[in-house]
C-alpha cells in the first residue's frame, strides 16, 4: 500500500468526541478555578532564541531566514519573568514540545497547564494542586498521601538515597535490576531516576492523590534548597494511579546559584555530545531584578485527561497523537 | 552489523540480547519527572522462549538479529531431525528436537508451519493453528452422548494425546487447537 492511501484511510480522529468533550469541560473547569482565586491567565511565545537547558529534554528547532529558533520545552522563563516584571500570580494553558518523547504517556507535543503563585510555600502549592485535581477528577481521587522522598527510597530500596553508589548498585542487583550498574555509572541522579522509576513508582497507591516531596539535591532542577537542609530541594511531585501528573518547586530566585546551575547543565550537555544553546540571559537578568517568592507546578492535562476517562494511554485522548496520526 | 535505537523499538522487532536473538513483546517509555529517559522493554528469547526485562538509557542502540519467519511445509522426520521446505523456493532445513520442541507432536506431513531461522537456520518451529488428525487410540465412549461434558483421553495418529468429548471414536479424524492443545470438533471425511 502506497503512503498516500494509509493517510486516506486514517484520517479519522484517534479519540472519541467523549475526549473532545471532556477536554473542553477540562479546560471550562481550570479557567473558572483560576478565576476565582485571582491568578491572571497568560501567553507566552511557543516559539524562542532561547530554550532551557536541561540535558533530558530534547528541544525542536525550526529555521526561521537565517537563524533558529526553539519550540518551548516548558513556558518556565518567559513565566517568570512577567513575575520578575509584577504580573503577580499567573497561570498558562500551553503547548509544549520535547523532541523523542514517544510512549504510552507521552507526546512530543502535549498540552501543559503552568501555574505560579506570589507568595506560596511549597506546602500551599500541593493543597492548591490537590484541590485543583480533586476538581478535575473527582471520584477518581481516593485520598491524599505526602510521603518524603527519603522515607519512601529507604522503605523501597533499603538504603539510603545518598548511600555509596557501590551500595545503590548492590540493592539493585538484590531486586533484579543488574543492568541499572552499566546504564547508571557514577552519575547520583541517574541512579536516582532509575531507582525511582522502576522500583518506587510502580509501587505507590492507587487511587490516592500521593505528593513525594522533599526531593535530593540532585534533582533540585530548578527548585530552592530547604532552608538550613541543602541536601534537600523544595521540590514535589503529584502522582496518581502510579501515573506522574505533575512536577512544582519553590522557585529558585537567586541568580548567582541559577546561573551556576545553568552553567552546569551545559557542561553535561557538551559531555554528551548534545547541542548546547546559550543561555537565557534574559530570564537571568530578569532574576537580578527580582524575582518575588514563589511557587510554581507543571501539570500534564493530556495524563489528567486520561485518568478522569479512565484509559491507560494519553493516545486514547489525543485526536491526533504523533505516533499514529502525524 | 546492523543496529536499533531505542526509539525504533516495536513490537515484533527481532535483536540481539545477551548472544541469543529475541523478539520485542513490549516497549514501555519510561521518563521520570525530569530526568533521564528509559525504555523498560520485556523479549521473548527466539531459542528458549523464556521471557526477559531489561532497561535501556533512551537513544541507546543494540544489535539486530537476522532473523527470519518463514512458512515452510512440514516433510518428514528421520530420526534426528525434522525437515522443512520452503515451498517458493523447495529449499529444505532440518530442525533438531530443541528448535522443534513441543511442536513435535502435532506434525503431520504437509503441514504449513511458521520456521523461525536465525542466520539461516531454524531455531524454533510454530504449528497451524489448527490441525487435523485422526484419532488412533481412545475408550470406546457412549453412544448418543453429545454434550462433551467429562470426555476422555484419545491419542492421535503423531502421538499427542488430548482430551476429548466420550462419543469421540478411534478412527475419526478431528481439528484441534494447537495454542492451547484443545479439542475443536469433529471433522466429517
Amino acid at each position: 500500500m502506497s503512503l498516500g492511501s494509509e493517510n486516506k484511510r486514517d484520517w479519522r480522529p484517534c479519540c472519541d468526541f467523549e475526549s473532545l468533550q471532556r477536554r473542553a469541560w477540562m479546560l471550562a473547569q481550570i479557567r473558572q478555578y483560576f478565576h476565582d482565586r485571582e491568578v491572571l491567565e497568560v501567553e507566552t511565545p511557543l516559539l524562542g532564541s532561547r530554550v532551557g537547558t536541561d540535558p533530558h529534554l530534547r528541544f525542536m528547532t525550526v529555521q526561521e531566514d537565517d537563524r533558529i529558533l526553539y519550540l518551548q520545552t516548558s513556558p518556565e522563563f518567559a513565566m517568570k519573568r512577567l513575575l520578575a516584571a509584577g504580573s503577580g500570580s499567573i497561570y498558562q494553558i500551553c503547548k509544549a514540545f520535547r523532541g523523542g518523547e514517544v510512549g504510552r504517556l507521552h507526546n512530543p507535543e502535549f498540552t501543559l497547564l503552568e501555574w505560579y503563585r506570589v507568595g506560596f510555600d511549597l506546602d500551599q502549592l500541593m493543597d492548591d494542586v490537590a484541590s485543583l485535581l480533586r476538581c478535575l477528577l473527582q471520584d477518581q481521587v481516593g485520598g491524599e498521601v505526602r510521603l518524603r522522598y527519603g522515607e519512601l527510597f529507604e522503605e523501597a530500596i533499603g538504603v539510603s538515597w545518598d548511600a555509596p553508589i557501590p551500595e545503590l548498585n548492590q540493592r539493585a542487583r538484590a531486586l533484579d535490576l543488574a543492568e541499572a550498574g552499566e546504564i547508571c555509572g557514577r552519575n547520583r541522579s541517574l541512579w536516582l531516576d532509575f531507582l525511582f522509576s522502576h522500583l518506587i513508582q510502580p509501587g505507590l497507591p492507587d487511587r490516592e492523590l500521593v505528593f513525594v516531596h522533599e526531593y535530593p539535591a540532585p534533582l533540585a532542577a530548578l527548585a530552592s534548597l530547604k532552608p538550613g537542609q541543602p541536601q534537600t530541594a523544595e521540590r514535589f511531585e503529584v502522582f496518581l494511579h502510579g501515573v506522574e501528573l505533575g512536577n512544582g518547586y519553590r522557585e529558585l530566585t537567586e541568580p548567582t546559584e541559577q546561573r551556576a546551575r545553568f552553567e552546569a547543565e551545559q557542561k553535561a550537555r557538551i559531555l554528551a555530545g548534545l547541542p548546547c544553546p546559550e543561555l537565557d540571559e534574559s530570564f537571568l537578568a530578569a532574576l537580578e531584578e527580582g524575582m518575588p517568592q514563589c511557587s510554581g507546578v507543571a501539570i500534564g492535562l493530556d495524563r489528567v485527561l486520561m485518568l478522569m476517562m479512565g484509559h491507560d494511554s494519553i493516545e486514547r485522548v489525543l485526536p491526533f497523537p504523533m505516533r499514529v496520526c502525524c | 552489523m546492523a543496529t536499533y535505537s531505542t526509539n525504533e523499538f516495536k513490537n515484533g522487532l527481532k535483536v540481539m540480547l545477551d548472544g541469543d536473538p529475541c523478539t520485542i513483546l513490549e516497549n514501555e517509555f519510561v521518563k521520570p519527572g525530569k530526568g533521564q529517559a528509559f525504555n523498560r522493554v520485556k523479549f521473548r528469547n527466539l531459542k528458549t522462549g523464556r521471557v526477559i526485562e531489561r532497561t535501556f538509557k533512551s537513544g541507546e542502540s543494540i544489535e539486530a538479529a537476522d532473523v527470519l519467519e518463514v512458512e515452510m511445509q512440514y516433510l518428514y522426520n528421520d530420526g534426528e531431525f525434522w525437515y522443512f521446505m520452503d515451498p517458493a523456493t523447495y529449499e529444505q532445513v532440518g530442525a533438531d528436537a530443541k528448535a522443534v520442541g513441543d511442536a513435535a507432536k502435532w506434525l503431520k506431513e504437509q503441514a504449513v508451519c511458521t520456521v523461525t531461522l536465525w542466520n539461516g537456520a531454524p531455531i524454533a518451529v510454530t504449528p497451524p493453528n489448527f490441525v487435523e488428525l485422526e484419532v488412533v487410540e481412545t475408550d470406546p465412549g457412549v453412544r448418543g452422548d453429545t454434550s462433551g461434558g467429562g470426555g476422555k483421553p484419545a491419542k492421535l495418529e503423531t502421538g499427542a494425546v488430548v482430551r476429548v468429548p466420550l462419543f469421540v471414536q478411534t478412527g475419526e479424524v478431528i481439528r484441534v487447537d494447537t495454542r492451547s492443545g484443545e479439542y475443536v470438533s469433529r471433522v466429517g471425511k
